[in-house]
């Protein structure tokens, strides 16, 4: 029967086409949605999971103490991560002031001027490759150029290696905005005589701004997380310091160091770091979410 | 200079000449100032690399490519080798992809395709790119006082009953490599997922409704034609995830156990390139920074030749469908 | 059989539509088509744009059913069976009722599987050698591609790649080929090429194919159906079927002063 010329001939009952849920192609199909649906509930799991314990571990611990407080020596209780706290804020306020001018201008060159080029074939190449090294080498990079000349671990080597790591993705993410401001503002800024940097400046950066906000600040997020890169670079600090150029205490830092110690005040200050931590982070990623979907349309 | 013949220029033509005003410069300084900054992160890029192989140079001298199949690391003698930290790198970051490529590649699909509607797909897309947002530290508390603990009765199962299998064949204990891949494989999952998922939904409409048109199920669509068609999007996710798994520091330093020795049970702790640096540069003396700006340097290549790869593989399968 | 009314005795409906009207959403895209159509002949569905002939060819084997919110009211009906019965299993439908698209779409793979697809997919028992020889040679491409079997399909002209696409579709031993402007890609050779391949086909399957170009149907085709669209109070535009009869009395001898408007190029 392996004539093709002949055509299939319809079998003239009604049932010819009846779907055959036991079939093996179709149990195929329902066994394979069913696995991947699974798969995704699975993938959801440690999300919540983390969320869950976190919260319901870190939530009995927040109190004023944690935001204004020294950390207690070890194995004493109480005290709190206020320096910590203080001290992230100063080592992220190094990394964006590098890294915004550097990654924005850097951005508008690509989307601006440099559209199609070879040089912003290589630039974008990478950016992306730069965001694929692990943070912990930007902490490694900051130590032999700011650590080592320098002297001291500090603040500022600290900054420089989050500058580093948010260099990539505001660069990419503000050239993703840049690129949805519509052609037709640039064209007629210029049909009006403006020069390029009037264009990109009165009209461009303004338009393309809340893009541009969201990029720098899920950037500032994720470097916030980062304790890798802190490690040797800001060290660790058990006082208040605001002095960029001595180590300083963060608040990534400072939950790897409580968690891996065996105290239990400790420890429980690290979930409170973890909430404090966690909460932004997630807060800002979902909000900046929100923003972006609704520019988008 | 033919300079005493010019007839006077006409009032016009005057005006649409380049003048060499302010104005100008600052339009020219922007453009430049905007491509030097450009040109920055390429330069930092090469620039991490040299910084750091420079800075290792005692360590490449002394201890050469045998830095890379020794099994030492006495910081008293100062003699290095980083053999069972490559071992747990890779060994590690390939429990992560077992596990993280078919769970992130089935999500992908899920996700890609019209099973449910659009308003329970985004939010479960959005909660595993959220995963990818929390920072490792987070996740290596919660995986010291809650995994850990949440595991050890199924690795006391695993090895008593596949405990003859090699794998498998010691006492479980809470960290190890096991733990770490694991950790890992959730912690890449959101990559694979979003990168293997933007390909499948960016392939032409036309490659489905040919294959249904054949009278091929929707699970025969994805799996013949849909899947072969985004391959290289895929295998560069994968790439992606595996220079993340290689990279990731903190989980590492808090959950594989630190320990420099190779074992071929997963159960045993282990130690990775990014967890020695971690854990040894607080109180390492001046060779032991050099050996370990040297461990950092294999890194670095490791991670650049994976992620160098996976951009191509992205860019090629780019070109092809553009 | 120029002017005689039934010059043979009518042959046997394949599919039947009656009363159908497609909707997208709340939109109504085709209302109230009545039409059969026949084994072994050729029928053209023609119009201006828009009037919903693509659409409702795209019903015949349930494509429009990967298209969210569309949704067929009336009947249609292959061999008697209601194509819209919830026991129809749509799968099993396209296999049947194959198609062919305006656009050449064969897959990223090599010629060879290209045309086995279908066949793998519906765990084919026979010699797929044998298969890909009969279909490719069916689709008037084998002589052209039997030496470069193992090259993508994507290497071929682009006249090639919808003949291996038609071949593809008789590969799966479908009993209607539905073609869907399949030449407008094409520049006139390779048109010419397929059309005589569409003559070949109607001993064997029966085909509707719908097309822009009035030339082209009344070269291919047995019976043409003219469809219009017109605006509905909503100001949406609704296709509907004007006219159905053989080609030759559409084209020299309409009914409606519609289809004499269209096919003598007086339209719009």
């Amino acid at each position: 029967m392996t004539d093709i010329s002949q055509p299939h001939t319809p079998d003239t009952t009604n049932d010819q086409f009846r779907k055959i849920w036991t079939s093996p192609r179709n149990l195929f199909g329902l066994f394979m949605t069913g696995l991947t649906g699974l798969f995704a509930a699975i993938a959801i799991l440690p999300l919540a999971a983390i969320v869950i314990n976190v919260a319901s571990q870190g939530l009995p611990l927040i109190n004023l103490d944690l935001f204004t407080k020294l950390p207690p020596p070890p194995g004493l209780s109480g005290g709190g991560l206020g320096n910590a706290i203080v001290g992230t804020l100063i080592v992220l306020g190094v990394a964006f002031v590098i890294s915004t001018p550097i990654g924005v201008l850097g951005a508008v060159w690509l989307s601006e001027f440099g559209r199609g080029s070879k040089i912003a074939y290589w630039v974008r190449f990478s950016a992306n490759v730069l965001s694929g090294v692990p943070a912990i080498i930007a902490g490694l990079f900051s130590y032999t150029i700011v650590v080592m000349t320098m002297g001291t671990f500090s603040a500022f080597a600290g900054g420089v290696a989050l500058a580093v790591v948010m260099l990539p993705i505001v660069m990419r993410t503000t050239e993703e905005g840049l690129v949805l401001v519509p052609e037709e503002v640039r064209l007629a800024a210029f049909g009006l005589g403006a020069t390029r940097f009037e264009t990109v400046s009165r009209v461009v950066l303004p338009a393309a701004l809340p893009s541009i906000a969201t990029a720098v600040t899920l950037a500032l997020a994720r470097a916030g997380g980062e304790a890798a890169p802190l490690l040797f670079t800001a060290l660790n600090n058990n006082f208040w310091s605001t002095d960029l150029f001595r180590p300083i205490a963060t608040l990534s830092v400072q939950i790897y160091f409580f968690a891996i110690i065996p105290f239990k005040p400790q420890q429980e200050l690290a979930w409170a770091g973890a909430l404090v931590l966690l909460s932004i982070i997630l807060i800002v990623s979902i909000v900046s979410r929100f923003l972006t979907r609704r520019k988008s349309y | 200079m033919a300079a005493t013949s010019t007839p006077p220029e006409s009032p016009e033509v005057a005006m649409i000449r380049v003048r060499r005003n302010l104005r100008y410069y600052l339009d020219q300084g922007f453009y430049y100032l905007t491509m030097a900054f450009a040109l920055a992160i390429a330069i930092t890029l090469v620039w991490i690399v040299i910084q750091i192989g420079l800075t290792a140079i005692p360590a490449i001298t002394q201890f050469g490519l045998g830095f890379l199949t020794s099994t030492t690391w006495d910081p008293v003698q100062n003699i290095y080798g980083i053999l069972p930290q490559i071992y747990g790198t890779l060994v590690s970051a390939i429990i992560a992809l077992v596990v993280a490529v078919p769970l992130g590649l089935g999500i992908a699909i899920f996700l890609s395709e019209d099973f449910l509607p659009t308003y329970v797909t985004t939010p479960i897309a959005f909660a595993i790119e959220l995963l990818a947002a929390i920072p490792s530290v987070v996740i290596g508390l919660w995986g010291i006082f809650i995994l850990i603990p949440f595991l050890r009765p199924f690795y006391t199962f695993v090895h008593r009953y596949l405990g003859w299998i090699p794998l498998f064949g010691t006492e479980p204990r809470g960290n190890s490599l096991l733990t770490l891949g694991l950790v890992l494989a959730f912690m890449i999952l959101p990559l694979i997922t979003s990168i293997s998922r933007q390909t499948l939904v960016s392939l032409p409409p036309y490659l489905r409704q040919g294959a249904m048109a054949l009278g091929a199920t929707r699970w025969e669509t994805i799996l013949r034609v849909l899947i072969p068609a985004g391959f290289s999007g895929i295998v560069g996710s994968i790439m992606l995830a595996l220079g993340r798994a290689m990279g990731e520091t903190m989980a590492a330093a808090m959950l594989v156990g630190n320990s420099n020795r190779i074992n071929i049970s997963l159960l045993e702790p282990g130690s990775t390139i990014a967890s020695l640096i971690a854990s040894q540069f607080g109180e390492a003396g001046r060779d032991q920074v050099a050996a370990l700006l040297y461990a950092g340097l294999v890194l670095m290549i490791l991670s650049l030749i994976v992620n160098i790869l996976a951009e191509i593989i992205i860019k090629k399968f780019q070109n092809v469908e553009r | 059989m120029i002017m005689t009314r039934n010059p043979q005795p009518t042959p046997k409906v394949v599919l039947q539509v009656q009363n159908a009207s497609i909707f997208y959403g709340s939109f109504r895209a085709v209302r109230d088509v009545t039409m059969d159509i026949y084994a072994n002949e050729v029928t053209a569905l023609i119009g201006p744009s828009g009037c919903g002939k693509s659409t409702l060819l795209r019903c015949f084997n349930r494509m429009n059913d990967l298209v969210p919110g569309a949704r067929v009211e009336g009947k249609i009906t292959y061999h008697g069976k209601d194509l819209y019965a919830r026991d129809v299993d749509p799968v099993e439908v396209r296999r049947r009722i194959g198609m062919v698209f305006q656009k050449p779409n064969p897959f990223p793979k090599s010629i060879y599987d290209n045309v086995v697809f279908g066949a793998r997919v519906n765990k084919y028992k026979g010699d797929f050698d044998e298969l890909l020889e009969t279909s490719l040679r069916q689709a008037a491409l084998w002589d052209e591609v039997k030496d470069k079997l193992q090259e993508s399909g994507l290497s071929l002209s682009g006249g090639q790649q919808q003949r291996l696409c038609i071949a593809r579709a008789i590969a799966t031993k479908p009993d209607v080929i539905l073609m869907d402007e399949p030449c407008s890609a094409l520049d006139p050779i390779s048109t010419l090429k397929i059309e005589e391949l569409i003559h070949e086909l109607k001993q064997n399957y029966t085909i509707v194919i719908v097309t822009h170009n009035m030339q082209q149907a009344t070269r291919v085709s047995d019976r043409t159906a003219f469809f219009n669209a017109e605006a509905t109070e909503q100001g949406n535009r609704v296709g509907y079927l004007v006219e159905y009869d053989h080609t030759s009395v559409i084209f020299n001898n309409p009914k409606q002063k519609a289809t004499m408007d269209y096919v003598s190029g007086r339209f719009g």
